[in-house]
């Protein structure tokens, strides 16, 4: 590459702008919820206290705060579970050719475009024509998994497409069984991305508010709490709960990274 | 090999049989929780209702309803404009900035950082992003408060907060990460000889960014597009919460007749918004293979 121009400056200026403008926003709520008492939900900072967040644990305060954010936390690992699972399989599934791949892809690219709503509304009246509850373990589970399956499924589509078959061969010259194959060559190898899948998993049901507000029946998630906070609560106790889950959602990325850097650096 | 005939033949048996095994758990989720609730908004679509709850009688007139309404046409044209505004404002963005990541920044480490750093929103709830904009745009936010500061305005601008403007601007900020990791990932595909390549031959910026850059990372504009569109096609959580009753959308609307259990109406508007996304993919995917680009 050539000397550093003008448009290195320009556009390396344009992508500060762009990460200030994507990070900006929270990291003005982060502020704001360590007011005072007397705080309010725009700038000036009034006072600093971690009154906010004493507030959020305070349950008259604001709904079922811990009630919805251990719901959601299981949602999520159950749903995180089962997209590593079935991707695998269905990635492993989609090495060779076999009868309706193709109709499945595309079923998978469809569960991918198809807006939110419908997804929540068809299960919805699904539940509902069948006399059956709508909950947030069953329907919004099931509703949840038509949102991380298709990403998992196509993270590894990708991975499959470039994996190097003549490693699985080598070992099946050695002598290994398909099973020993997979377990010590493949598995090994996927690892990583497997994580990356499960975080999608796990993140992505985490922060779903549309395909659950039609399906989670009377229990609320975390996001339709928040969602049901927006029209009521006037004080920075909103900001702390965002801030709260932010923190969390980073910090669950941060020890999936970690994992895979490990992971990476492992001797083999 | 020391597999004997017999075994041999097992094998194969079972080797043909796996892949249809391995698929069934995803056949299953999809069958149950996309196949099935689509063919169920399909159904009730075509059912009359009262206050009571569904009749099961075929009637049309929940279509009859539905596109007969001069409201449904004028919220059905402002979604597609908020389609539009949205998609061309991600494009210019996300293709900027994965231009800068793909071909200005030099390291694979910076690079990886950097582009960690455009994705890691994607994983952070979008409804606390939306409420974040509160401090900023709000009646008594940042920008009101600098504008009348500097002697710019008399009175808050009121706009900033619950109006379209609002809307497109929280768009723009939940996705232009769906253009910046394709388009990045198919612009780290393309061989760096070509441009060198057009460079020799006497090719400017522009022409290698037209001739050469912009051809070769279709596929990944197009699945951008393919993600941004179908988003902001179906949303009704963004226009509900930056909206604040002043903007409309078709995901809105159908929310709005959930709201009401009118679920047959619904369902109609929901076919009219899925028959809308299905045939904008399908126009892309006649463009580009994206199975090739996985």
């Amino acid at each position: 590459m050539d000397k550093r121009g003008p448009a290195f400056y320009l556009l390396a200026g344009f992508f500060a702008l762009f990460v200030i403008f994507l990070y900006g926003p929270t990291v003005t709520i982060a502020l704001l919820s360590f007011q005072g008492p007397q705080g309010s939900l725009t700038f000036p900072m009034r006072g600093l206290s971690l009154h906010w967040f004493r507030n959020l644990f305070a349950t008259q305060m604001v709904g079922d705060f811990g009630g919805s954010f251990t719901r959601s936390i299981i949602l999520a690992l159950i749903v995180m579970t089962l997209t590593v699972c079935i991707s695998l399989l269905a990635g492993l599934a989609f090495r060779r050719r076999f009868r309706g791949a193709t109709v499945l892809f595309y079923l998978t690219i469809a569960s991918l475009i198809i807006p939110s709503i419908l997804i929540s509304l068809g299960i919805g009246l699904l539940f509902s024509v069948l006399g059956l509850q709508p909950t947030w373990w069953g329907s919004a589970l099931g509703a949840h998994l038509t949102w991380t399956l298709p990403f998992g499924v196509l993270i590894m589509f990708a991975v499959f497409n470039r994996f190097d078959r003549s490693l699985e061969e080598a070992a099946r010259d050695l002598g290994a069984s398909p099973w020993q194959g997979f377990r010590h060559v493949v598995l090994p190898l996927i690892t990583p991305s497997l994580i990356g899948v499960g975080l999608f998993g796990f993140s992505l049901s985490y922060d779903e508010f549309a395909r659950s507000s039609m399906t989670a029946g009377s229990d609320n998630t975390l996001p339709l709490e928040i969602y049901g906070m927006t029209t009521n609560v006037t004080t920075p106790v909103l900001y702390a709960l965002g801030t709260l889950t932010t923190l969390f959602s980073l910090s669950v990325i941060f020890v999936c990274l970690t994992l895979v850097l490990l992971l990476r650096r492992r001797p083999r | 090999m020391s597999s004997t005939p017999n075994t041999g033949a097992r094998g194969i048996s079972l080797r043909a049989f796996a892949p249809h095994l391995l698929a069934l758990p995803l056949w299953a989720v999809l069958g149950v929780f996309l196949l099935v609730p689509i063919l169920m908004i399909v159904f009730v679509s075509f059912l009359d209702y009262n206050d009571a709850g569904l009749i099961y009688r075929f009637v049309l007139d929940n279509y009859h309803d539905t596109l007969g309404s001069p409201v449904m046409w004028r919220t059905y044209l402002h979604t597609l404009q908020f389609a539009v505004l949205v998609w061309a404002l991600t494009l210019s963005i996300g293709f900027t900035v994965a231009y800068f990541l793909a071909f200005h920044v030099r390291t694979q480490l910076w690079q990886m950082v950097l582009f960690q750093l455009c994705a890691i929103p994607f994983l952070t709830s979008n409804i606390i992003r939306m409420i974040s904009w509160i401090p900023t745009l709000g009646r008594n936010g940042l920008i009101n408060q600098a504008l009348m500061g500097a002697g710019v305005i008399g009175k808050p601008l009121e706009w900033l907060l619950f109006s379209d403007f609002a809307v497109v601007l929280a768009f723009v900020h939940l996705y232009t990460l769906f253009m910046v990791v394709p388009i990045f990932n198919t612009m780290m595909r393309i061989d760096r000889s070509l441009i060198e390549a057009a460079r020799d031959a006497g090719a400017g910026f522009w022409q290698v960014l037209g001739q050469v850059i912009i051809p070769l990372s279709l596929p990944g504009i197009a699945i951008g597009t393919i993600f941004v569109v179908t988003l902001v096609m179906g949303d009704f959580v963004t226009v509900s919460m930056m909206g604040g009753g002043q903007s409309a959308s078709m995901g809105l609307m159908m929310s709005n007749s959930i709201g009401l259990l009118q679920y047959p109406t619904a369902a109609a508007q929901a076919m009219v918004l899925l028959v809308t996304v299905l045939l904008m993919v399908a126009a892309i995917l006649r463009v580009v293979d994206i199975r090739k680009e996985l």
